[in-house]
């Protein structure tokens, strides 16, 4: 089913309030959505709430053999499935842009950033590596895919528990998880993404869209970073030209939106873990 | 039909409300529907209701029975946020394409609904009203069979006086579920007149789960729309002590 736009009314009414220095959810410009972790009975298994927008990450890995150019590195493999659940404007079997769009974002802000330490994947190196393969459902989408997204699949990685294995000579034992503990994997940052919608030809900037104002948005623009303030990843496709101090300022603001999320995925885990 | 008990004497007593469940059968004993009656009530069904090829009367949804004494009216009443069209409802619809005959709009429907370019006030060949694409109609739901498109206007076709129907001008749209834009309908429910004790504001309803809010300020709008959508699961004092906080913080 194709999308609907939002009428004249709505449109002119969001743009309304914005000049007015309001956002049609009561919150201000730079505030983010209330964002609520739950975890699964397993380990890796995360459900990321942000508003109405609803993203499940679920964790999984297999023993596989590397490619023979890379013999010590371990797999990270992602796979997004954007369900008609989400919305009806998702087809099943046919990708939209919009898709791709949000799948090959989280790939990059997560996989190229080399987050994940896929060194420490390796068991006997050309032989046996670890592959792990994180699945992330869209439940309910209200905007703002992206960056639930890319918290839900960070916090399942953290999440995440490894079965251990002993490697004697030739021979590896993996142990079940009643055997010994299993590990943790080594992550080496936590990068977050923060999503910016422009309006008014940059004059608005407001941060964690919703749908209706992903919907009237002039342009968009999503900082990867992680808490030492290395920018992951930059992405920008399409919408209106900006300048560089606009740039500049949404850094800094993505720059506290990132710790404030950081501390709260630590706080989430910190009490899950006390629970287990 | 858990919560009707009949007792030895065949009185039924109904403790709270009568839910039903898709496949049950309405007990003949209560609708009057009985084999042996000398002449069979008239009895009108509304939504939920449906009769069978036996004579008999099942439940197509889950929800509570409803039953008015005027006109022996029963139907079925159930929350949810896909809207069905039904004949006689005034709803809020998109309009999403035109063509030389119909607007169509968009109610919510599976298919978007039709509103003749006539079907105005006042409206002639000559002088008919141009609504842009993306504007919103306020209307009513004229004709609407199972499997075909719903046909809407915006008069009332005994009058021929427009009764408030038309274009919706400036304002903002919110959508509810169809149980909240039904109890908000309901002059019982307290949540619009609270709010219109502090600011004045217009409203429209759409049984289709639609609402229009327009104020003299966005902010307004907005805090008006909020206090409308938490309203749906509060009670009448908790309405008040949030309709309170909401102005307070304004």
């Amino acid at each position: 089913m194709k999308e609907l736009e939002p009428s004249t009314n709505e449109r002119e009414f969001v743009l309304a309030a914005l000049r007015d220095g309001a956002r049609i959810d009561g919150r201000n410009f730079y505030d983010f959505r209330t964002l609520r972790l739950s975890f699964g009975a397993d380990y890796g298994a995360v459900e990321v709430q942000l508003g109405n927008t609803r993203v499940l990450a679920k964790v999984s890995c297999e023993v596989i053999r590397p490619f023979p150019d890379k013999p010590t590195e371990g797999f990270l493999m992602f796979n997004t499935e954007l369900s008609p659940m989400a919305s009806p404007a998702f087809e099943v079997g046919r990708q939209t842009d919009e898709e791709v769009l949000v799948s090959r974002l989280i790939e990059k802000a997560m996989k190229r950033s080399r987050a994940l330490d896929t060194e420490g994947l390796c068991i006997v190196a050309g032989e046996k590596v670890w592959s792990i393969r994180v699945d992330i459902h869209f439940l309910d989408h209200d905007g703002n895919l992206v960056d639930a997204a890319c918290i839900a699949a960070i916090t399942a990685l953290q999440h995440f528990r490894r079965p251990d294995v002993t490697v004697v000579g030739e021979d590896v034992t993996i142990h079940t998880l009643e055997q010994r503990n299993p590990v943790p994997l080594s992550i080496h940052h936590i990068p977050i993404c923060v999503t910016f919608a422009f309006f008014d030809n940059g004059n608005h900037v407001i941060v964690d869209p919703t749908h209706l104002e992903e919907q009237i948005k002039e342009g968009d623009m999503t900082i990867t970073l992680n808490v030492h303030k290395e920018v992951c990843a930059l992405s920008k496709a399409g919408g209106i030209p900006m300048e560089l101090d606009q740039i500049i300022q949404c850094s800094k603001i993505a720059v506290i939106k990132v710790a404030e999320i950081t501390a709260q995925i630590e706080a989430a885990l910190a009490a899950d873990a006390k629970k287990r | 039909m858990a919560s009707i008990k009949v007792e030895q004497t065949g009185s039924i007593i109904s403790t709270g409300p009568q839910i039903v469940l898709p496949g049950d059968l309405l007990p003949s004993a209560e609708t009057g529907l009985l084999e042996d009656a000398p002449t069979a009530p008239v009895i009108k069904l509304g939504p939920g209701l449906q009769p069978m090829d036996d004579d008999s009367i099942a439940a197509v949804k889950a929800g509570v029975l409803k039953h008015t004494a005027v006109g022996n009216r029963w139907w079925v009443e159930s929350n949810q946020r896909r809207y069905v069209a039904a004949a006689g409802e005034s709803v809020i619809g998109v309009v999403v394409g035109k063509t030389v005959e119909h607007y169509k709009v968009d109610i919510g429907t599976a298919q978007p609904a039709l509103l003749g370019v006539l079907a105005f006030e006042g409206a002639t060949k000559r002088n008919k009203p141009d609504i842009k694409i993306g504007a919103l109609i306020y209307c009513r739901v004229s004709l609407a069979n199972k499997d075909m498109e719903a046909e809407l206007e915006c008069f009332n076709p005994s009058t021929g006086k427009a009764d408030g129907y038309g274009e919706l001008k400036s304002g903002f749209l919110i959508k509810v579920s169809l149980g909240l834009a039904r109890r908000l309908l309901d002059p019982k429910t307290l949540i619009l007149r609270l709010l219109g004790q502090h600011i004045p504001f217009e409203t429209a309803i759409g049984m289709n789960g639609k609402v229009w809010i327009h104020s003299a300020e966005p902010k307004h709008t907005i805090l008006i729309c909020n206090a409308i959508k938490n309203s749906e699961y509060l009670n009448k004092d908790e309405c008040a002590v949030m309709v309170k906080a909401l102005f307070e913080k304004l």
